[in-house]
């Protein structure tokens, strides 16, 4: 196990805490700007989406598994953002202030939402947020004149410093750039006053308050946060599928946003990441699986039966997510052979019964 | 109904004798439903005392200690702290005031280490704005090497270097206790509320415990409200002593004085059957 | 005014279906804390169940009743056993989509069924079409038989729960689960024949629903409705889940009558939203707060 002494306090609040990480995520980041020159278009396609997905679970991550709280409507943000995009861009706005405002719209939506939802716990907020979704989807498909409502809205590429960014290469630098600097903006933050406020909401609201957190600001601040990352994605998204219907942003939508999470590993950033790809290949492992299938099975019911077995396993099985399997087995590696089974025993996932709070 | 009016006349003698009135808690009750669980409640702390109150189960003591966190809304009474009426303010202006407290049954931050668990108890001197902190400015930097600084003279003060980067949620009951108080003292409040801090620990550990409230009061010179079972503790570093009985005072005055007071004794005996 | 009492008859009889699936919710609430969201497709498989046993074995309709009943019960009670028991004690949350997990492996395995897939079919009932007329007013005995049949499953439900010993077992495991298992209430077995119980009334549910919406795959998304209901009600109370279905399917019928197009199928969750605001814990619901 590696043993780091502390000599100073600065070493805690390094993003990189020893060489071995400047080493490897260097060479992650290496590998990931070099792609564009060895990857396919197919495999380039699904790391633009990865990297938008990432994003998404950054958003999400940051109110689900650093501030405790449930939302399932944040398809809604994701919305938001997309037409934001698509209708300034429409309008020939630069994509550098068309993201900000859609990050801003899609934020301020978030302080909308959450403002009186800071009444609201438990399943009574997972309600109401998922009835937000319901509404928002409904209104974009009656608010024809605007949104082009169920016939949709097309969205051209974006266009940065007057250059259309085209090239799949391109796009996927943007959406890397992106996901980059939403993700050292979500370390900064974590290891800042206010991320602790949020981790410590998650913990315990009393002893929260009792330090001197103010609940309402920072729950509120905690869904504009996350509703404007969100945001961000959904300005590259409307880049990405370039066709906009309100029925990509119903419910299901949000599910599959908060699977993101629940797979990769509530609480951790690096799930996010982790989740991201997963939902992504999950499909080609769902085609795979298809062929040893006999013929005539819809292949919408394996999906449905392959995402629902996922999740459910993944809950049963292994509740810190797929970054929480990687540090067992990086644990299990380093203390080879003196790792104990049990040793991850104790550590549950977040968030409490209802009925203590 | 004598003993009361007895400690009532008392407190207001202290007043008259000119007692700077730190923190003062007057006529102070609440209801749950049809049990007034506190009710006529009214001390004056000096600064730099120990004053603890004791009581058998459910005399309500815990429910003071929420009533001046202002988790409840009192029914009735007033709360002052520094001349200024608490009443009405949000629950986290306490703790910005100056005002820490403990739990009786550990309310810890179960999933972040000890370390950032004292860290959130500096919430009330953060600085930064949000996008300094996004950015981490060398601002927020700076202030981040003060915050750890003064989070670590705590962890000395406390003996706590041994689990300073564990996950609370492992640590034995012991030790999350003292972390609890080690949180409240990282907020360098004036006024320190401690809620039973002595139960569930070894009689070692409350020898820990009886000194460590004896340097909190002597070295930091915090005042400290406190609610206790164990009574040679309360004897050792007590100031002055409330008892409190069905959520009615019935004797203030110094440890020995409330300890062989007959109405105390009657009230232990009486909920002893 | 004829029309007006049509019109709310209508929706008192949607009101029924979603207070049953709203009533589902609820018992499984109170006994593990645990929000199901599969609800809605038990109710589909239901359905299912009870298409076939009306074409495959060719049973009367009362009799399909109690036959998709008892095979739900089965089915909720290996829910319980196989996936819930597991978690429990784990964050309300994670089992929350563990049970989203479980309704998309319903609504895929009802796909892969043969004779089920992914087509629609009619479940026949003896009331059919027929109507009476009341004064002006046509009345589809459908409806009055719906309105009917809820009335008397509630009662049904109501008598178990006063007088039954395993109903008074299940009341009391509700209501503090610690509690009842010093008092030698097998509580894991209780709660198992609880998620039976309300699969049993999910059954039920989706034979009342059939004859409106017919039965596919995906008709259990009827349960994303029933939520507002429960809410609205209170989640956690039993008599709440029934008026919050009554409600919501009332004020769907109207706004579908009086309001632009599109307000029908948010009038749910625009109640929920107002309802939500003035009391954050539903009509009938307790706000509970943490002891420290
Ligand atoms: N939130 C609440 N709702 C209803 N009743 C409450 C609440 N909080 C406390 N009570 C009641 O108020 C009374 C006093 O409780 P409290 O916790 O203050 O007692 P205590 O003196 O701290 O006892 P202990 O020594 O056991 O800690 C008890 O009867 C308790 O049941
Ligand atoms: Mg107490």
């Amino acid at each position: 196990m590696r043993f780091i002494f502390k000599t100073d306090y600065a070493q805690d609040i390094r993003i990189a805490k020893h060489g071995g990480h400047w080493f490897w995520y260097g060479l992650l980041l290496a590998l990931l700007v070099a792609a564009p020159a060895f990857a396919g278009e197919y495999l380039l396609t699904q790391l633009q989406f990865i990297a938008i997905y990432s994003i998404v679970g950054f958003g999400l991550m940051l109110l689900v598994g650093f501030t405790g709280q449930v939302s399932l409507g944040h398809a809604a943000f994701l919305a938001v953002g997309a037409y934001t995009e698509g209708l300034l861009q429409a309008k020939g706005v630069p994509f550098l202030i068309s993201l900000p405002a859609a990050a801003l719209f899609a934020g301020a939506t978030g302080i909308i939402v959450g403002l009186p939802a800071l009444r609201l716990k438990g399943i009574y907020l997972a309600i109401a947020t998922l009835a937000f979704n319901v509404i928002v989807e409904e209104i974009i498909a009656r608010w024809e004149d605007l949104t082009g409502g169920n016939a949709g809205l097309l969205v051209k590429p974006a266009v940065l410093l007057g250059q259309a960014v085209e090239s799949p290469a391109a796009f996927y630098y943007l959406c890397l750039a992106l996901a980059v600097m939403v993700c050292l903006g979500m370390i900064n933050l974590l290891r800042s006053p206010t991320g602790r406020a949020f981790v410590a909401i998650r913990d315990s609201e009393i002893s929260a308050s009792c330090m001197g957190v103010n609940l309402a600001k920072y729950k509120t601040l905690s869904f504009g946060l996350s509703a404007a990352i969100t945001g961000i994605a959904g300005a590259l998204y409307a880049h990405k599928i370039a066709f906009l219907s309100p029925e990509q942003f119903g419910l299901f939508q949000s599910i599959e946003m908060l699977t993101i999470v629940i797979l990769g590993g509530v609480g951790f950033l690096h799930g996010a990441v982790l989740g991201a790809a997963f939902i992504i290949f999950l499909p080609q492992g769902i085609a795979i699986a298809k062929d040893w299938l006999p013929p005539g099975v819809a292949t919408s019911g394996v999906q449905a039966v392959v995402f629902g077995l996922v999740l459910v396993g993944f809950i049963i099985f292994e509740p810190l997510g797929l970054y929480g399997r990687w540090l067992k087995i990086r644990t299990y590696l380093e203390l080879f052979p003196f790792y104990r089974r049990g040793m991850f025993r104790r550590q549950k996932a977040y968030a409490k019964s209802e009925r203590l709070r | 109904m004598t003993s009361n009016d007895a400690v009532r006349e008392r407190s207001r003698e202290e007043q008259a004798t000119g007692s700077t009135a730190f923190f003062e808690v007057e006529n102070l009750g609440i209801r749950f439903g049809g049990v007034r669980a506190v009710d006529g409640v009214s001390f004056a702390l000096r600064p730099g005392e120990v004053f603890t109150i004791i009581g058998p189960n459910g005399a309500g003591k815990t429910t003071i200690f929420n009533l001046i966190g202002l988790i409840y809304p009192a029914s009735s009474g007033r709360i002052w702290f520094d001349g200024r009426d608490l009443t009405g303010l949000a629950p986290h202006r306490i703790a910005e005031l100056g005002i820490a407290r403990t739990f009786q049954n550990i309310e810890l931050f179960e999933h972040a280490t000890v370390l950032q668990n004292l860290l959130i108890g500096r919430h009330r001197h953060r600085r930064s704005a949000l996008w300094q902190e996004l950015l981490f400015t060398p601002g927020v930097r700076r202030a981040e090497l003060a915050q750890r600084e003064a989070v670590e003279k705590v962890i000395d003060f406390l003996d706590l270097a041994h689990y300073r980067d564990s996950l609370v949620g492992g640590l034995p009951y012991g030790v999350r206790k003292v972390i609890e108080l080690a949180r409240a003292l990282a907020t360098e409040p004036r006024l320190l509320l401690l809620d039973e801090p002595s139960s569930g620990l070894n009689p070692e550990e409350t020898d820990d415990m009886a000194f460590w409230i004896e340097d909190i009061k002597n070295d930091l010179g915090v005042t400290v409200l406190m609610v206790e079972h164990d009574m040679s503790l309360v004897a050792r570093v007590s100031d002055r002593v409330l008892a409190l009985n069905e959520g009615r005072p019935i004797a203030q005055g110094t440890p020995a004085e409330v300890q062989s007071h007959p109405a105390v004794i009657e009230a232990y005996l009486g909920s002893e059957d | 005014m004829v029309q007006f009492v049509q019109m709310l008859l209508a929706g008192t009889a949607q009101g029924c279906v979603y207070a049953l699936v709203a009533l589902g919710f609820v018992l499984i609430y109170k006994a593990t804390e645990t929000v199901n969201f599969a609800q809605g497709d038990l109710m589909m498989l239901g359905a299912f169940f009870a298409l076939s046993g009306g074409t495959l074995i060719g049973l009367p309709y009362w009799a399909v009743i109690l036959f998709a009943a008892l095979v739900m019960a089965i089915v909720g009670m290996l829910i319980e056993r196989v996936v819930i028991r597991p978690v429990l004690g784990h964050p309300a949350f994670t089992v929350v989509m563990i049970t989203i997990g479980v309704g998309y492996v319903l609504r895929g395995v009802v796909t892969m069924v043969p004779g089920w897939g992914t087509e629609t079919y009619a479940l026949s009932t003896p009331f059919g079409q027929k109507v009476l007329r009341v004064g002006g007013a046509v009345i589809a005995v459908q409806e009055l038989a719906v309105i009917g049949m809820t009335a008397a499953l509630c009662l049904v439900l109501y008598l178990f729960f006063r007088y039954s010993k395993l109903g008074v077992a299940m009341q009391a495991s509700s209501q503090n689960q610690l509690a009842a298992y010093y008092m030698g209430i097998p509580v894991r077995r209780v709660n198992m024949l609880i998620w039976g119980l309300s699969a049993a009334v999910a059954a039920f549910a989706g034979i009342l629903l059939a004859p409106v919406t017919f039965v596919h795959s995906n008709m259990g998304f009827i349960g994303l409705k029933a939520f507002p209901a429960a809410v609205v009600g209170g989640f956690g109370s039993v008599p709440g889940a029934i008026v919050g279905g009554l409600i919501i399917g009332v004020v769907e019928a109207l706004a579908g009558r009086y309001l632009p197009e599109g307000f029908k199928d948010v009038a749910a969750y625009v109640v929920v939203l107002i309802v939500l605001f003035v009391r954050p814990s539903g009509i009938f619901g307790e706000t509970t707060m943490k002891k420290v």
